[in-house]
């Protein structure tokens, strides 16, 4: 989960101004620092070769300097963050070989449900997408506020229930990663990690093709089931049976998750839930 | 009759929450026993407890602070526990139950420490810097502190009937509302911070009038003490952002209790909002912590050196440059919520152009030391500490508030990490540097010095170790607030931060040991002078501790650093003054009001959180019997002859070995 080891051309970029923008502060925050430690050890009060200039108080050049340097620095970090903001985007797209994978994300107490509409199918805690692709995530939420992040591929996005944010990445490299939750949603919150396969564009119609001979199917009925408050380990797969899904709970024409049904009764379940594995 | 309220709100089952709250409850029933039984009651009404005295106030206002760190720290010590060996297994903390706790610290931490800590500072110090008799509104003072202590008191009871919240130290909708948070605990968190909210409006308010009126002969604006200008800056911080906390909170409150739809999924509620609105609030509040903090390094800082503060107005306008900009950022806590690149683009730059002040500040500091005899007491201790520490926390900062880069670190360890830079670097530094700078003003005698250093490099050495690996976590992808996790990289750098957070553990058992220590020896610590760092601003011109007046006369100020001019004027010439004309001190009289109104807002405060509606009346009504009792008061000040003025003055002159330049002998 290395932010540092990007492998996709959003986390790299991400990468690259983080780098970049500590540098640049590195070139003013060392000397500052050294300074301070050079000052408050030379004039020591024990240090009788050091000046004591007890009214020096003012000096109109070392005002220029001192408000210049920060200045200067934040102009040029600034013209970073601009430029930065507006190509990494997250709503911008990406570039990439191969026709884009749409994926609607939906954020559930307490897993990720990814619904692939084009595909017709669904799979929960588990992402599975063709290397080199543009991905294209429409995210929201079926309850309460998450952050959808896989950390090796770049940018994080809120899922907010009644709302679609978007998000668009890649991913060059075939392997296993992990994505996770980045914002709290309650007792459930750290098992909303989940595993981010990323397979050969060839293999991957044949993934799509075993997913949708699955048993199991993604309707009004059974999205009710897994918008209950539990944790999921089993990573089920299904079949869409309905394309409009996604919209429906985007837009609220099903009503968001129940929530724990009575306070003491949370607690409950969700041991339940973690002693099962 | 008694609302939700039943016996299985006390948690029997859970042996943490039980045995601390059993400790805490014999070790209050203690302090209590013996006070009564030594007969010390009175005195603590008559002296302490009614006290509208600013520098009672200060005291107890830091003391609380002092009080509930120890509080936040055990929560942080739990959590760092927990994640420290929760990889593939639950650890010892339930999520409930840790959950509460990340809630708890944070809530703690900044309202109930860093907030009284600063406050209580500024109300011991400000008045005397600027030469006044009190604050502007001394019984309002009183009620500030006592409404402060209410919250903090309904924290408290939290842990023992019904539960704290589980979302966070910002209660985020929905997750805080009614279908996600059923439980009482948000309810607990929303009444503790409505009722301490408007004890920090009170203080802010009281601050602000006192800065800019009560000024003695002389003080202009200008030739404030830096302190006094952070001060100022801060107060209208508070005064501009608190309501907004009120009201938001007030908008949760509506939400949960009568079913409004302000923030709730249904309805076109908008969570969204919630998030702009506290963080209008959340982001002025942090300069409204580091300010003071600012302020008291530049005190600091200057003294031992024994130099003027580099640059002066060039601070000052610093100081209100960030009080200003500090209002227009707050969109960079949620960058990654998809609000578009040139809006993420204006508040990131924004948030940067905070960093071109605060800059120049620490140049400020450092050309303060420049050419000055540097002595590196407790109190600059804390302040060079301060000046690397926080330039690291500066730095990560900044790097969040370039967008790209809080794409990747939004959340995450990294940002834990980056606030407690800048908070414990920053303010509890700033807090810890002007407790030892200020404590032999309050009480006459100094801290013992071997203690203080031994405190500071455990919480220096400590911070480092508890919050470096934190940065580096935060790199691999780490999330705040994880109960336990499944990622074994992770592991040993969570194990480095527990190490770290007992090493701040053994800070502050020093820091206790040093308060100890210091009481006990403290007539050897006794400072007579009134000036032990050879200070130099007004405060130090009066005994330790001052008289209730502080000042027989008040002082008139020729110019900057007030006391410095005093004393070196005044050594030429080498002769006893003529005694001052001492007239009769009109002062403002001790009132229950303060404590009897938050006493009654407890009572509310609790029953407004049990829905026990006819206890929230009777609250209300006896909050507001108070007010009107107190609006109708004939006698609301007395008066000290000046016989009597001339008395105290005298022994305090002849005790301070008839120093030459005391107050009002410029």
């Amino acid at each position: 989960m290395n932010i540092l080891d990007p492998q996709g051309p959003i986390g790299a970029a991400d990468k690259t101004i983080l780098i970049d923008s500590v540098a640049i502060m590195l070139a003013i925050v060392v000397p500052t620092i050294v300074a301070i430690f050079a000052f408050a050890f030379w004039f020591r009060e024990s240090n009788t070769r050091a000046r004591y200039w007890p009214d020096w108080e003012y000096s109109g050049r070392i005002e220029l300097v001192v408000w210049s340097i920060p200045a200067l620095t934040v102009i040029l970090l600034g013209g970073v963050a601009w430029i930065g903001s507006h190509q990494l985007d997250p709503g911008a797209p990406v570039e990439g070989t191969g026709s884009p994978v749409r994926i609607q994300v939906v954020s559930l107490d307490w897993k990720w449900l990814f619904i692939y509409p084009d595909q017709r199918i669904a799979t929960v805690n588990t992402l599975t997408v063709p290397a080199g692709a543009p991905l294209r995530f429409e995210l929201t939420s079926g309850s309460v506020m998450n952050v959808f992040f896989i950390p090796q591929f770049g940018s994080m996005i809120y899922t907010m229930n009644g709302m679609v944010t978007r998000l668009h990445l890649r991913a060059d490299n075939e392997g296993d990663y992990q994505g996770l939750s980045a914002h709290f949603s309650g007792d459930g919150f750290p098992d909303m990690l989940f595993d981010v396969h990323v397979i050969s564009p060839l293999a991957f119609p044949d993934w799509v093709a075993k997913t949708a001979r699955s048993d199991g199917v993604l309707n009004e009925d059974s999205y009710g089931k897994l918008a209950r408050q539990t944790v999921e380990h089993n990573k089920p797969t299904y079949r869409l049976d309905d394309p409009q899904l996604f919209g429906a709970i985007a837009s609220q024409m099903i009503a968001p998750g129940p929530g724990p049904k009575i306070t003491s009764e949370s607690a409950q379940s969700y041991i339940g839930a973690s002693d099962a594995r | 009759m008694l609302g939700k309220l039943n016996w299985s709100a006390i948690p029997i089952d859970q042996p943490i929450p039980m045995i601390t709250s059993a400790v805490v409850a014999l070790g209050v029933l203690g302090i209590l026993a013996w006070v009564a039984l030594k007969g010390h009651l009175p005195y603590l009404w008559h002296e302490w407890i009614t006290s509208v005295d600013h520098k009672r106030i200060g005291v107890m206002y830091t003391l609380l602070a002092m009080v509930m760190l120890l509080r936040g720290f055990a929560d942080a010590i739990m959590m760092r526990g927990q994640q420290a060996f929760a990889l593939h297994s639950n650890g010892y903390l339930p999520p409930e139950h840790f959950n509460q706790i990340f809630s708890a610290h944070g809530t703690i931490m900044i309202f109930f420490v860093a907030m009284p800590f600063v406050i209580g500072l500024m109300n011991l110090v400000v008045p005397l810097q600027l030469g006044a008799r009190d604050v502007a509104f001394p019984t309002l003072n009183s009620v500030g502190f006592w409404l402060t202590a209410t919250g903090a008191l309904l924290v408290n009871i939290s842990l023992v009937i019904g539960e704290f919240a589980r979302t966070g130290w910002l209660p985020y909708p929905p997750l805080s509302e009614l279908t996600y948070s059923p439980g009482v605990g948000v309810d607990y968190y929303l009444w503790s911070l409505e009722i301490s909210g408007v004890g920090t409006l009170v203080a802010g308010i009281n601050l602000v009038t006192t800065v800019l009126k009560l000024r003695t002969k002389g003080m202009s604006l200008l030739r404030m003490p830096m302190f006094c200008w952070t001060t100022l800056a801060s107060n209208l911080l508070i005064v501009a952002a608190f309501p907004i906390l009120t009201a938001t909170l007030a908008m949760l409150i509506l939400d949960r209790y009568f079913g409004f739809h302000f923030f709730t999924n249904e309805a076109g509620g908008n969570v969204m909002m919630f998030m702009n609105l506290i963080w209008a609030w959340g982001h002025p509040e942090v300069y409204i912590l580091i300010l003071p903090a600012f302020g008291v390094f530049s005190e600091v800082v200057s003294t031992f050196s024994g130099k003027p503060l580099f640059g002066y107005r060039s601070m000052v306008l610093a100081t209100m440059a960030i009080c200003v900009i500090s209002f227009m950022v707050w969109l960079h806590h949620f960058f990654t919520m998809g609000a578009g690149p040139d809006v993420n683009a204006i508040f990131g730059i924004a948030s940067m152009i905070i960093a071109v002040p605060t800059g120049v500040k620490i140049y400020n500091w450092l050309f303060t030391m420049y050419g000055g005899r540097v002595r590196f007491a407790t109190p600059m201790l804390w302040s060079i500490g301060f000046m690397v520490t926080f330039i690291i926390g500066g730095l990560t900062g900044v790097l969040l508030a370039v967008p790209p880069a809080d794409f990747l670190l939004h959340n995450s360890l990294f940002l834990v990490a980056h606030f407690h830079n800048v908070i414990i670097g920053g303010v509890l530094f700033g807090a810890f540097a002007g407790y030892t700078y200020w404590f032999p003003k309050a009480f006459g005698f100094r801290l013992h010095e071997g203690f203080g250093k031994a405190a500071f490099w455990f919480w220096l050495v400590g911070f480092y170790v508890a919050f470096m690996p934190l940065y580096a976590v935060g790199m691999l992808g780490m999330t705040r607030r994880m109960q336990h996790y499944d990622v074994p990289e992770w592991q040993p750098w969570l194990m480095v931060a527990a190490f770290g957070a007992v090493l701040i553990l053994i800070g502050i058992i020093c820091q206790i040991m040093q308060l100890v220590v210091s009481i006990r020896r403290r007539d050897e610590l006794r400072d007579r002078t009134g000036d032990p760092w050879h200070g130099r601003s007004l405060e130090w011109a009066t005994a330790s501790p001052p008289p209730v007046f502080n000042f027989a006369i008040p002082p008139d100020v020729r110019g900057e650093d007030a006391y410095w001019a005093m004393k070196r004027h005044a050594q030429p010439q080498d002769v006893e003054k003529t005694e001052p004309d001492y007239e009769d001190i009109e002062m403002p009289r001790n009132s229950p009001t303060g404590f009897v109104c938050a006493f009654f807002a407890t009572i509310m405060g609790f029953a407004l959180i049990w829905h026990i509606w006819w206890m929230v009346a009777a609250g209300f009504v006896g909050a507001f019997a108070t007010f009107v009792a107190f609006a109708w008061r004939d006698h609301d000040e007395y008066v000290i002859p000046a016989a009597e003025v001339a008395r105290i003055d005298r022994a305090n002159l002849a005790e301070r070995g008839a120093l030459p330049g005391t107050a009002g002998s410029a």
